[in-house]
Order: C-alpha cells, then structure tokens, then sequence
C-alpha cells in the first residue's frame, strides 16, 4: 500500500512515534488518587471526610498508646510517671502498659504451672501438625497417623499423667475396631458393630482402670524404695532453696524500696526523676517477679513431695490394716438382720429412713445402727482402698505431672475448651447430621429436635447449666470440675451448628455420587466412608474453621461463671490492689489476642476455600 | 440355572429379618434408637430426682408468685419490688425483645450501608469498611460490649456536669447525653389522645390506596397521576381537626388536686406549708400531671414527683400512703373522694385543694430537666440507660459487621451481565444497585440474615454484662440467686428463648418463602 | 460403682472424680489439696497475684484449713465461684469450703442446707457517695442511681430500706466490684452500695480519697464467714476449729512470731497449752496431729496477724477493727473455749 501511493503522497512517516508518557494525571500516586479517591464532588468530599475522621481518631488515640509506662509496678506509679510528663494522669493521660507487663504471662497461661509452659505450647505445635495432613494434601499420608493418635495426645500434654492412661485408650479404639472386624468377618456387618461398641464399652468402664491399677501396684511396689529416698533428698534440697529465695526476696525489696522512696511524689516535675527511679528499678523488679514465681513453684512441688512423703509412709500400715478391716466388715455385713440386709449404700440408707419416718417399714433401731456401723465399716475399707492405691499411682507415675484443669486459665482456657469442643463435636455432628438426612422417622425427628433446640438457645443458658445443673442430671457422687462441665456443653452446643455446616456440604454434593456409589452395590455405611464423607467433609472445612472461630469467640463468655478466662482473669487483676482501677488497656490487650487468633483463622480458611474450589468444581 | 427362576421369598416372618431384610431393619434401628432415647432420658429424670431428693429440693414453680424484692430500672410495663417474680421475668422478657427488636433494625441498616460501601469503588472507603468489618468479626462480642459500656460510661458527661454548667443539653436543649443514659422528650396525652393516633393511621392508609391507585392509572395508560398535594392534605388536615378539637375538650376540663391528711379545703401553697411534704402522684405520660407541674411550678410551690407508670399505679400508691397529693377531673372529683375515701383503711382525711387548673392541650411534650434541689438528676421525659444503650450499640455494630459480608456476598453473587443490561437500559448506578442487583440479591441475603437475626437476639443474653435487665437478668439472674430453684428457671427461660428462636425463624422463613423464586 | 465407671473414663483426661456426702476429711486427706471456694476477685479478701499465687483474708482461711489437715498452707486449689455458682459448688461436693464472703442467713442455713462455721468478719451493708453531693445521710439519698452488685443479699436490702423510707431510686445492676467502682468514679451512679469493708477497700483505691465519704447508716447485718455442706460435722469441725484456733491465739498473744518458742515445751497457760498441743490431746479428736494450731500459726498467722497482713490499717485497704476486734478489746470476735 505504501508502495503504490509513494510517489503521490507528499509525506510519508517512515518512523514510528516514540511512545509517550502516560499524562501524569493518571499514573503514579496522582493517578491512582483520582482514579480511586476523587472520581466526582461526591466521592471527594467522601474522601475528605473519611479523611478527618481517620486523623480524628489517630489523633485522639495515638497519644494515649504512646505512654512510657512499660516498668511502672502499679497504676499509681504509672499516675506518676505521666503527670510527672505533665499529662492527665486519669484514664485519658495515657495508658498504663505496666499492667500488661506484669499480667500478660497471666493472660496467656492463667495459672498453669510456670515450669509445665513446654507442655501447652508443645501441644499448639503438635496441633498445628496434626492438622496439616487434612489441610495439605502434599504431606506424606503418614501423617494422618499422628492426626488420629492426637487426640489422645492433647489432653494427656495439657492435664497430665501417667504414660500408660493415653496408651490404654489407644489400645482400646485399635481392640474395638479389631472385634468389630472380626465379628464382622464371621457374621454380618451390623454384629460387628454391635460387638465393637460393646468390647468398647466393656474397656472403657471396666478394663481401662482395672489394667491401669494393676501396672500402678506392680510398677509402684518396685520403685517405692527408690521414689523414698528421692523424695527425702529432694524435699531437703527444695527447703533450703526456699530459705535461700527467701532471703533473696527480703534483699531485692529492701532494694527496690531505697531506689523508690528516694524520690519524692512528683507533681508534674517534669525533671525525669521519677521515670528514671522506676527505670532503675525495674532490673530489681523483674528480678524479685523470678524470684516470686521461683519461690511459687518451690513451694507447690515442696507440698506436693511432702504429701507423697507421708502417703508412702503411711502405705505399710494401710496395707496391713486392710485384710483386718475387710474382715471386720464382712463378719459385720453377715450379722446384718434380714430387714436391712440389702442396703448397700448410705443413698439407700437415707432412702429407708425416709421410708421409716413415713410409717411405711418398721425397723428396729438396734437393726438401723448394726447398719450403720457395716456400712460405716465398708466405707472405710473403701477408703483404705482408695488411699492405697492413689498412693501406688502417685508412686508409680511414670509421665507428665498431673495438673489440675482449675489451674488452666486465659488464653490456655479459650483454647482449650474451643479445640477440645470442636474436635469431639466433629463426629457428633456427622452422626447427627446423617441423622437429620435419614428416612428413618424416629432418628430424624430426635436429631432435628436435638439441633433446634441446641441453636435455639443462647450459650449462655447452657453455661448456667453446665454450672448449677449438670451435676444434678448426672448419677449422684460424679462430679466432673466445671472446666470439664464446660466443655461438655460446649460440645453439645457446637455439635449442632457443626451439623448444620456437615449437612450443607452434604446438600452441596451432586445426587450422581450417592446414585455411583449404590450402582457400585456399596452399603450404606460404605458409601458414607468411601464417597460421601471424604468429599462433604472436604467441602466443609471453611464451614467448620468459622464454627471453630464463633466458639472460640464464644469461650470469653465462661468468665460469666466464674471461671478465669482472660477476661474472667482481668476482673481478677482489677482486684489486685497495684491495677485496681485499669480498664481499657486489659479490654485492648484481650481484643488484640483475640483477634491475631480469629483474624488469622478467617483468612486462612478463605485462602483454603478458594483453594477447594479449584480442586472440586 | 439359566432356566430356573428364583423362588420368591417365603411368606411369613422370621426373627432374623429385623436385621437381615432392609424392609424390617429400618424399623428395628428406629425402635432400637427410641428405646436408647427413653432410656436416656429416664436415666436423666431419676438421676434428677435423686439428687434433688438428696439436697431436700423439691421442683415447684410457686416462687414465680412471691414478691420479687428486686427493683429494674428500664422497664415497659409498670414494676415495682412487690410484684412477682413472674412479673419480672415478663420485664426481664419484654426487655430482650426490645433490645433485639432494635438490635435488628439497626444492625440491619448498618449492615446494608457497609456492605455497600465496601464494594465501593473510593479506595479510602471500601479500606476502611473492611477494618471495622474485620474488627468487629473477629473480637468477641461479649468484649464489645464491656466496651461499649466503658465508652459511654468515661466520655459522656454526668448529671453532676449538667447541673455545674459543664456540660449542656443538645438538640436545641431538649436531649441529654449523659453517661446515666440518654434522657429524651416523652409524650403527655389525655386520655383520649389514642383517638388522634387512629386517625392518624387512617389517614396513612388513605394515603396508601391513594398511591396505590396513582400506580395503577400509570400502569394503565403511562401517566403517574400528581397526588403530592392531596396526599399531604389527607396526612395533615384531619390530624390538625382531631387534635384542635380534642385540645379544646381538654383545655375546658379543669383539674382539681385530691391532698391526703388536710382537715379543710386550702390551696395548694398552703397545703404545701400544712403538710411540709408535698409528694405528687405523677403519672407518667399524662397530660393531666404536666399541667399539675406547671401549676404549681408557676405557683412556686416546693413539691416533690412521685413517678408512676400509670393512672391506676398512681391511685393505688396513694391509697398506700406513698404519695400526698392526686390530680383528678374537677368533674369526677366529688366521687373519686368518695371511692378513695372508702379504700384508706387508715381514715386519713381527703380534701379537695381549692386550686384548678386547665388540663392544657391533648398532647404536649415535656423535656427532660435537671433537678435544682437535691441528688442532680434528670427529671420528666424518658430515659434509655446506658445499659441499654450499650448493648443495643455492640450487638448492632457486632452483627452488622456480618450482615455486611452477607450482603457484599449477595451482591457479588448477582451476574455482572445484570448490572451491564441494566446500565445499557439508561439506568443511573443508584438505580441500577435499588432496582436490579439489590431486590435479587435479597433471595441470597435473607436466608443468612435470619441467622444473624437470630444469633443477635441470643446474644442479647450478654446483657448481663453491662447490667441490662433482660429474661437472663431477671429470671435466670437475681430471681435464680434469690430463691435457689436452679432448675425451674433455667427451664422456663431456655423454653422462652427457644420458642422465641422458633417463631423468628418461622416468621423469616415464611418471609423467604414469598420473596423466593419460584423454580421449575 | 457408677462412680467408678466415670472415674476410668475420665483419667484420661486427668480429672478425679470425688464427692460424697460424709467423710469429707478422709477425702481431703486422700487427695492431698483442699478445694477452696473464693471469689473471682474482691481486693483485700482474695485476688490472684502476678504469680498465680491467691492471698487474701478469705484465702488465709482456706489456707489455715489446709495447714491444719495436709500440714501445707499450699495444698489449696482454689476454685473462683460468683455470687451464682458458689452455692451450687459447695453442695455438688466440687469445694470442700466455701469462703467467699458470704453472709450468713436462716435461709442459707436451713433450706440452701450448709454449715456457717464461724463468721470471719462482721459487716453491714452501707452507702458511699461524693462529698460533691453535700449528703450527710442516706435518708437524703431521694432520687439517686445506686449502683449495687448482683447476686448478693444487697439488692434486696436496699430495695428495702428505701420503700421503708419512701424514697425513689435507680438501680444499677452491677456484676463485680471493679466495674460497680468504674461507673461510681465516672459519676454515672451517685451511690454506691455494697458491705462497708468493701465501701472502704474500694474508697482506699481512689486517687482522691477524702472527695467521697461512706454514710453513717448501716442499713444490715451481714456476718461474713466459711461454710460446709450440711452433714459432715466432723468436717465441719475441722474447719470451725481451725477457724477458731486462729481467734484463740489472737486472744492469748501467740502469734507466728512466738508460737515456735511458746510451743517448745508447756507454759502457764493451760489454754495455751492444749490450743498448741503441748496438752492434752484436742487434735487427735477433731481425727488431725496434736499441733494442727501450732502449724496454722506458724505458717498462716493469727486471726489478728491475718487481718492487718490484709485489710487492717496499714494496708491499702485500710480497715479498722472495728466490730472484728477481740471481745476483750470490745468487739465481737470470740472464740469458744479450747478445753
């Protein structure tokens, strides 16, 4: 074309333009801002007012988060410290980050034993491991193992224990599926199951303790010399480290005090003094705090030891004392006349005096108070019984130190009820959600009304009756502490709205699955193992992690039952005669925790949804 | 074997077919499954009653009819310490129906707006939408409200501030933000006032079919007929007759003040001086009681309110003794003196005061005020305390921040195509967004939104918190801690916070079930 | 046997489960700690330190008990209960001893069915306000927002005095002590009522003191002390002695100080001598060692110690003895006689 009109056209461009800048309104900073911030008068003046109000309220809080007060070992010193910089030193001067210093170990671990921190944070760690075999699909499958053995794991790092408790209970779940296995060959399936559940039952109620008693006593009977004399060499060395702390202490306070009264009360002095006596102190501080929680432990494990002490020596003469004392109460329990011969418990006492008093039975008194004494008697071999064998546990522990669960608090406490709580809803929710789908009538309306009522009610309600009612509905004598009680309902309240999501992703799977796998001639519970759950579950994961995250929100509400969450803990650090009075940097402390844990939870189940997606659709 | 074709089974019914034959399996497992649920069951009820036995309880629901002994200071309906625990259990519930009532309204505006603008295309935004959206999902709400609480407990002003001059009335003197609560404007009507209302809502579904009509003319021949104008005279003109005329009926009925324990008819400043207090029976809400006060604020007599809920509460505490002096219609004053006289078991002499003073118009507004003399406090109007306040500002916020997801979902979720056929149309974005995307967006909102409805109302059960009286404070709070029966108020109260769950989410879906698609 | 079917189920989760009605010491004993009931904090009677150490004067309670059965002041694990959950713990058997100021009352006593041992400190319910206010009597407190805590006899009191008085007031119902102070110091209730201890503790702790003043009138009787579970007298016998071994020593000068000395060998005072068990032999009857009081002392301190390590006048809580003096100093606490 440019041939043929060459000579005809005056002027032919025979290079190409150099390519121009963009106009400087619409790339770099300039542009991005008009394109994003000032597309017309509307979204300008949106822009200016967004604007103001964020520099409002950097302005307004900024100041307040400023506030060098990290050292200061009370709200009053922290008062102190900013009128000494002459600000207000009320609520709105500054904040008063000493609290936080001084708590924040508090607020994380509540008071779980400050040696014991490994075992809690071990298991977040092995947590995040076990988790990782569900979540990424590149993982040698192995892992899955370890996924199924954690849950056992878990409790046993956080509560402690003798090593052979967990290793019994995996026992048992490997046995029950070997029964239902073996059933299940030589007859149909559903024996199997039948027979399963069962040897289950029969291990946990009976076999597990009866094994476990019989290691304690034979384990315990071969190191009891051994554990003595530990024991006396290590109380001996643990007093005269308490003398020493002791001593220690009296020396840093005394120093603390010289440093501290060596400045007057300042008045908006502005000289610094009194920002650089607490400065200096708080090496000393810090030091007397180690000391404190040294001395602390020492005293916990020196009680502990002294208590094993006397049990192990009281133990030969509760062993010999005892074929005495179970003689003596069965000779009394034959003598028993025939009228109270069947009353074997001081419920059923109670219950025949009621009847007495009534006017419904005669009996004599004399026959009442022969009663009386067997049962009296019986009671304590029992109690002999009892004190043996924990002694022979105690004695025989080869594991982790046991620690109580009313020693968990903060952070450990939120964590704990929303993992354990999610992790046992998990197969309730399955079940209940299959049963909720089932054509069985019966099943269905019993998990529909189970689900409704559950989601129907505030946690809170359940948690006043996880604390005031629970015990009243269990068998009398059980009575499980309330950070158990907890997680109980806890469970039960999440195993509702986990069936709710388990069903959506159930409802989400095509009708072409369940169709494939009955042309394949599975069962209905081998199609529910092989092709509808690992694929609904799959679909569900975003639905859980978000169920998991409300819970966990929702643990901060056990503070409303007297348990010592981190907000349960703040009222508790308010009493405390240094804080009482220090309110919002507790409140943003816990928020900020709380949301570093939630915000990261949320968007890594969204990246985990986008991810299924792809794999999926 | 090709040849032979299978016996049918066997009639007649072996034992081994409850478990071999899928027919009578089904039956089996459900027979099984209901047999467990009993058993459970009975085994929760003995246990029950055992352990009930054992600490000498017994269930019995006869303390929801003993006194109360407690006193709520934000009620709907009128409460005092000697109503029964009953009573303050339908306080306690009438409260969380408030607070979730409006829980919902607002958290539902908010929403909508944030859920908008955080699609929105200013940078600035769209950003700050998602911080106070990840904020408030991801901190427990529980913690918000303590917040909320704190917030308006250390930066608004208190009565003492208001009564220095520190700090002042707003919205031109007539509301109080102070941290007791907010003190508004309340209503005086005569008792005949409810007749204004009806009107008034008569003549709003006047306006209604007037509309309706005007829609249905444009849908039949293309023009909307103007009915600004006669809309506005049907909403206005008899509302302004009713009221003219009950206004007149009211200011010709005279007022008279019944004083207790005067030998002979005096005016009020002496019975003010006899007496030395001069305690007014002060319905709220009445008309009668402003222009009491103003009469004798005009007199400058020292006088001191006694607030009750109603005309009938304040009859009976005067009859008690509680309060000196009721305002009646000069009219009916001779036989309400004769009725009252007869109730005071005591003899205390009744008389009319000389004073009267005209009833004023059907309805006024009192303004809250400060008190001159005594405790700074607010006086007159209504007051939403703190508590309230508080728990309706966190859930609302709380809530909205995942009433904004559903609908940033909702909206993402309708075909650009939409939005693109829409604009080809000529519609303007606001349009587009109100006509197109927003009311087919609603089918994927609402089943969500009755989640956070409902999640919104349990949660309002955090009240306790912060010291709201709802169905948790009272019932299952200080009646449960006064009278020790654990279980009959933990029962009855998870049976009305479920029941309340069942009906919102019938309601809603009944909702869901109009407004949805009808598919093929 | 149900028990034991829950007991091997749950030691995997390391939880013991244990309650019966009776023998509460022997199960105390077994276990090796004693489960206290505090509450989940009020300054001065029982907070938390930065530790997780409990101190308090309702902790040294606990911790006298616990010296006197396992020898260990340490031996406690201390359960926070609120106003709600306390008495439910102690009758479930979770708490051995509930000592979380609790007032003693018929009711509480005959139909909640427990045992008060003793009453550790006498209180009354009264009324703080700002000296702003110019009230000089809670009689004039007409129209005022009181602030008073849930869950205790306080509510109920107040309401009553004030319908007795024919005044009007707003209640403020507040959950725990910080946040009744929080509101109070903010002006958002003019009043605040609680058991005058606490008025005091809580009034030691403003920046401005001597701006509010604690009301002369007390409108209630509130004896605050320990409690058992109905049923178990031997165990309520344990705790009351304790309780009481720690008045006595007050009352005949042994204190921590002394106590080693004074219970080396037998002195002049018979009294002294069987409370320190260098007579006679008092603790092998409540079923504990002959110097169960000599071990309290020395490790808790006596009743006097105890107060002014607390609450007494040179802490921040500042108390005076008041009622809770000796009664030989004129006031009420007495113990019965150790013999």
């Amino acid at each position: 074309m440019s041939n043929l009109h060459a000579d005809t056209v005056a002027y032919v461009r025979d290079t190409m333009l150099e390519q121009r800048e963009p106009p400087l309104s619409t790339v770099g900073i300039l542009g991005w801002g008009k394109k994003n911030l000032f597309t017309g008068p509307f979204n300008t003046i949106v822009t200016i007012l967004c604007t103001v109000f964020v520099a409002y309220v950097l302005w307004m809080l900024l100041p307040w988060f400023i506030s060098p007060t990290w050292q200061a070992a009370s709200l009053y010193e922290c008062q102190g410290i900013l009128r000494e910089l002459g600000r207000d030193g009320g609520h709105f001067g500054g904040a008063c980050w000493g609290v936080i210093r001084d708590r924040w170990v508090q607020l994380l671990a509540g008071f779980y034993p400050s040696d014991l921190y490994w075992r809690p944070l071990l298991a977040l760690a092995l947590l995040g491991v076990a988790i990782a075999p569900v979540l990424f699909t590149r993982l040698p499958r192995k892992l899955v193992w370890f996924t199924a053995v954690y849950p056992v794991v878990f409790p046993w790092l956080l509560w402690g224990g003798a090593v052979w408790v967990p290793l019994l209970v995996i026992a048992g779940v490997m046995l029950s599926v070997f029964v239902y296995k073996l059933v299940g060959r030589f007859s149909s399936p559903l024996f199997g199951i039948i027979a399963g559940v069962l040897f289950a039952v029969f291990w946990f109620t009976w076999a597990t303790g009866a094994i476990s008693t019989t290691i304690d006593r034979v384990v315990g009977s071969a190191r009891i010399e051994s554990v003595l004399a530990e024991t006396d060499a290590q109380i001996a060395e643990l007093t005269a480290e308490s003398v020493a702390l002791e001593a220690e202490i009296d020396a840093t306070e005394a120093r603390i005090l010289e440093i501290i009264s060596s400045v007057s009360e300042p008045e908006g002095a502005g000289d610094g003094a009194y920002l650089d006596a607490i400065q200096r102190a708080a090496p000393d501080r810090a030091i007397l705090a180690d000391l404190r929680d040294e001395l602390f432990v020492v005293g916990g494990e020196l009680g502990r030891l002294r208590a094993l002490k006397r049990q192990i020596d009281d133990l030969p003469a509760q062993i010999s004392m005892l074929p005495d004392l179970e003689e003596e109460a069965i000779e009394l329990r034959q003598a028993l006349p025939d009228s109270v011969k069947d009353v074997h418990s001081e419920v059923a006492m109670d219950t025949l005096q009621a009847q007495i008093l009534q006017g419904d039975i005669d009996v004599p008194t004399e026959d009442l108070n022969a009663l009386k004494k067997t049962l009296a008697a019986e009671k304590n071999v029992a109690d002999t019984e009892r004190a043996i064998r924990s002694t022979y546990n105690d004695v025989a522990r080869i594991g982790l130190e046991p620690v109580s669960s009313r020693r968990f608090g903060g952070m450990l406490v939120s964590i704990t009820i929303g993992v354990v709580a999610i992790a046992c809803s998990l197969p309730l929710g399955i079940v209940l959600a299959l049963g909720r789908q089932s054509d069985l009538l019966i099943v269905k309306s019993l998990c529909v009304g189970f689900i409704e009522l559950m989601r129907g009610v505030p946690l809170i309600t359940l948690l006043f009756v996880a604390s005031t009612l629970l015990n009243v509905f269990l068998p009398p004598g059980t009575n499980f502490d309330i950070i158990l009680r907890v997680i109980i309902m806890a469970t039960l309240f999440a195993s509702a709205y986990m069936a709710e999501v388990i069903r959506g992703g159930l409802a989400a799977l095509s009708k072409g699955q369940y169709e494939g796998a009955d042309s394949l001639g599975l069962n209905y519970w081998q199609a529910q193992r092989l092709i509808i759950m690992p694929q609904a579950l799959k679909i569900s994961i975003p639905g859980i992690v978000s169920t998991f995250i409300g819970l966990f929100k929702d643990t901060t509400l056990v503070s409303v039952i007297g348990i010592l969450d981190p907000l349960g803990l703040s009222t508790s650090i308010r009493s405390d005669q240094a804080w009482n009075g220090v309110v919002w940097e507790l409140y943003g402390f816990i928020a900020l925790l709380f949301f570093i844990c939630c915000f990261s939870m949320s968007r890594y189940s969204m990246y985990l949804e986008r991810k299924l997606q792809t794999g999926h659709r | 074997m090709a040849t032979t074709v299978s016996e049918p089974p066997k009639a007649g019914f072996r034992l081994s077919m409850l478990i071999y034959d899928t027919r009578y399996r089904s039956m089996t497992i459900q027979v099984v499954a209901l047999i467990g649920f009993l058993i459970l069951i009975g085994f929760l009820v003995s246990n029950t009653i055992q352990n009930l036995n054992e600490l000498g309880k017994d269930v019995s629901f006869d303390f929801l009819e003993e006194p109360a002994g407690y006193d709520i200071n934000q009620t709907l309906l009128d409460y005092n310490n000697q109503h029964s625990h009953l009573r303050a259990a339908v306080i306690g519930l009438l409260n969380t129906l408030l607070v979730a009532f409006l829980g919902c309204i607002t958290a539902t505006i908010i929403g909508v707006i944030v859920g908008v603008a955080r699609l929105s295309n200013n940078w600035l935004v769209a950003r700050l939408m998602t911080i106070y959206v990840e904020m408030f999902r991801n901190v427990p709400v529980l913690l918000w409200i303590v917040f909320a609480m704190a917030i308006l407990i250390e930066t608004l002003p208190s009565p003492r501030d208001f009564k220095s001059g520190e700090a002042t009335m707003s919205l031109f003197g007539s509301t109080a933000f102070a941290n007791q609560g907010i003190f508004i404007p309340r209503l005086m009507a005569t008792p005949y006032a409810w007749l204004l209302l009806l009107v008034f809502l008569v003549c709003v579904a006047a306006v209604i079919y007037i509309r309706k009509r005007a829609l249905k003319v444009q849908a039949n021949t293309g023009r909307l007929p103007k009915t600004g104008l006669i809309s506005l005279v049907t909403l206005v003109v008899p509302v302004c007759v009713v009221f003219l005329g009950l206004s007149a009926l009211s200011r010709s009925n005279t007022q008279v003040m019944i004083a207790a324990g005067l030998d002979q008819p005096v005016t009020a400043a002496v019975a003010a001086e006899e007496l030395g207090s001069f305690d007014l029976c002060y319905p709220s809400g009445s008309a009668s009681s402003l222009a009491a006060r103003q009469f004798l604020e005009a007199a400058e007599i020292k006088y001191r309110r006694q607030d009750y809920f109603s005309k009938d509460a304040a009859r009976r505490n005067f009859i008690r003794g509680r309060c000196d002096v009721l305002v009646v219609d000069q009219s009916s004053a001779s036989a309400t003196l004769a009725a009252l006289s007869e109730e005071m078991r005591d003899g205390t002499k009744l008389t009319v005061l000389a004073d009267d003073f005209s009833e004023g118009n059907a309805v006024r507004v009192e303004y809250p005020r400060i008190t001159e003399t005594g405790i700074p406090r607010f006086e007159g109007g209504t007051v939403l305390r703190n508590s309230l306040l508080a728990l309706w500002l966190a859930l609302s916020l709380y809530t909205a921040a995942f009433i904004a997801e559903i609908v940033r979902a909702g909206i993402l979720a309708i075909s650009a195509g939409q939005t693109e056929a829409a604009s080809a149309l000529g519609l303007r974005p606001k349009r587009i967004m109100s006509l197109v995307v927003l009311p087919q967006a609603l089918r994927v909102i609402i089943p969500p939104l009755i989640s956070q409805y409902l999640n919104l109302t349990k949660n309002s059960s955090l009240a306790i918190a912060v010291g709201y009286m709802d169905l948790t404070g009272t019932l299952m709070g200080i009646t449960l801690n006064q009278t020790g029966k654990e279980l009959e108020t933990l029962m009855i109260g998870m049976l009305i916070y479920l029941l309340i769950s069942l009906s919102i989410s019938a309601g809603m879906n009944w909702y869901n079930n109009r407004v949805k698609l009808v598919e093929r | 046997m149900k028990k034991s079917v829950f007991f091997s189920a749950l030691t995997v989760a390391g939880l013991a489960a244990t309650a019966s009605a009776a023998a509460t010491l022997d199960d105390v004993k077994a276990r090796g700690t004693l489960n206290c009931g505090v509450a989940t904090g009020v300054p001065g009677f029982a907070a938390p330190n930065a530790s997780g150490e409990w101190e308090g004067f309702d902790v040294a309670v606990c911790r006298a008990v616990a010296t006197a059965v396992l020898g260990d002041p340490m031996a406690v694990e201390f359960v926070p209960t609120t106003g709600k959950t306390r008495f439910t713990a102690l009758a479930s058997g979770e708490i051995d001893v509930l000592a979380r100021n609790t007032t003693w009352t018929f009711s509480r006593d005959v139909d909640l069915k427990f045992t008060f041992i003793g009453v550790n400190y006498y209180d009354g319910q009264g009324f703080m306000v700002p000296k702003e206010l110019g009230v000089s009597s809670a009689k004039e407190l007409d129209g005022a927002t009181v602030c008073i805590q849930t869950g205790t006899t306080t509510e109920l009191n107040l309401a009553d005095f004030f319908r007795v008085n024919n005044l009007s007031y707003e209640p403020v119902p507040i959950e725990t002590n910080s946040e009744a102070q929080q509101q109070y110091l903010a002006g958002a209730c003019d009043v605040y009522t609680t058991d005058a201890s606490g008025l005091a503790a809580t009034r030691s702790t403003f920046e401005n003191a001597a701006d509010h003043v604690i009301l002369p009138e007390i409108i209630s009787k509130e004896p605050l002390g320990p409690l058992v579970r109905h049923g178990d007298d031997e165990w309520g016998d344990v705790v009351r002695w304790s309780f009481y071994a720690m008045v006595a020593a007050e009352e005949y000068g042994v204190t921590s100080a002394n106590v080693g000395e004074m219970s080396a060998t037998a002195g002049d005072n018979p009294e002294v001598n069987r409370l320190l068990g260098t007579e006679g032999n008092l603790g092998e009857m409540l079923g504990l060692d002959a110097d169960f009081a000599k071990k309290i002392i020395e490790n808790v301190g006596n009743y006097g110690e105890v107060f002014a390590a607390n609450i007494g006048e040179s802490t921040p809580i500042g108390l005076a003895r008041g009622l809770n003096a000796q009664y030989t100093e004129g006031g009420l606490i007495y113990a019965p006689p150790f013999r």
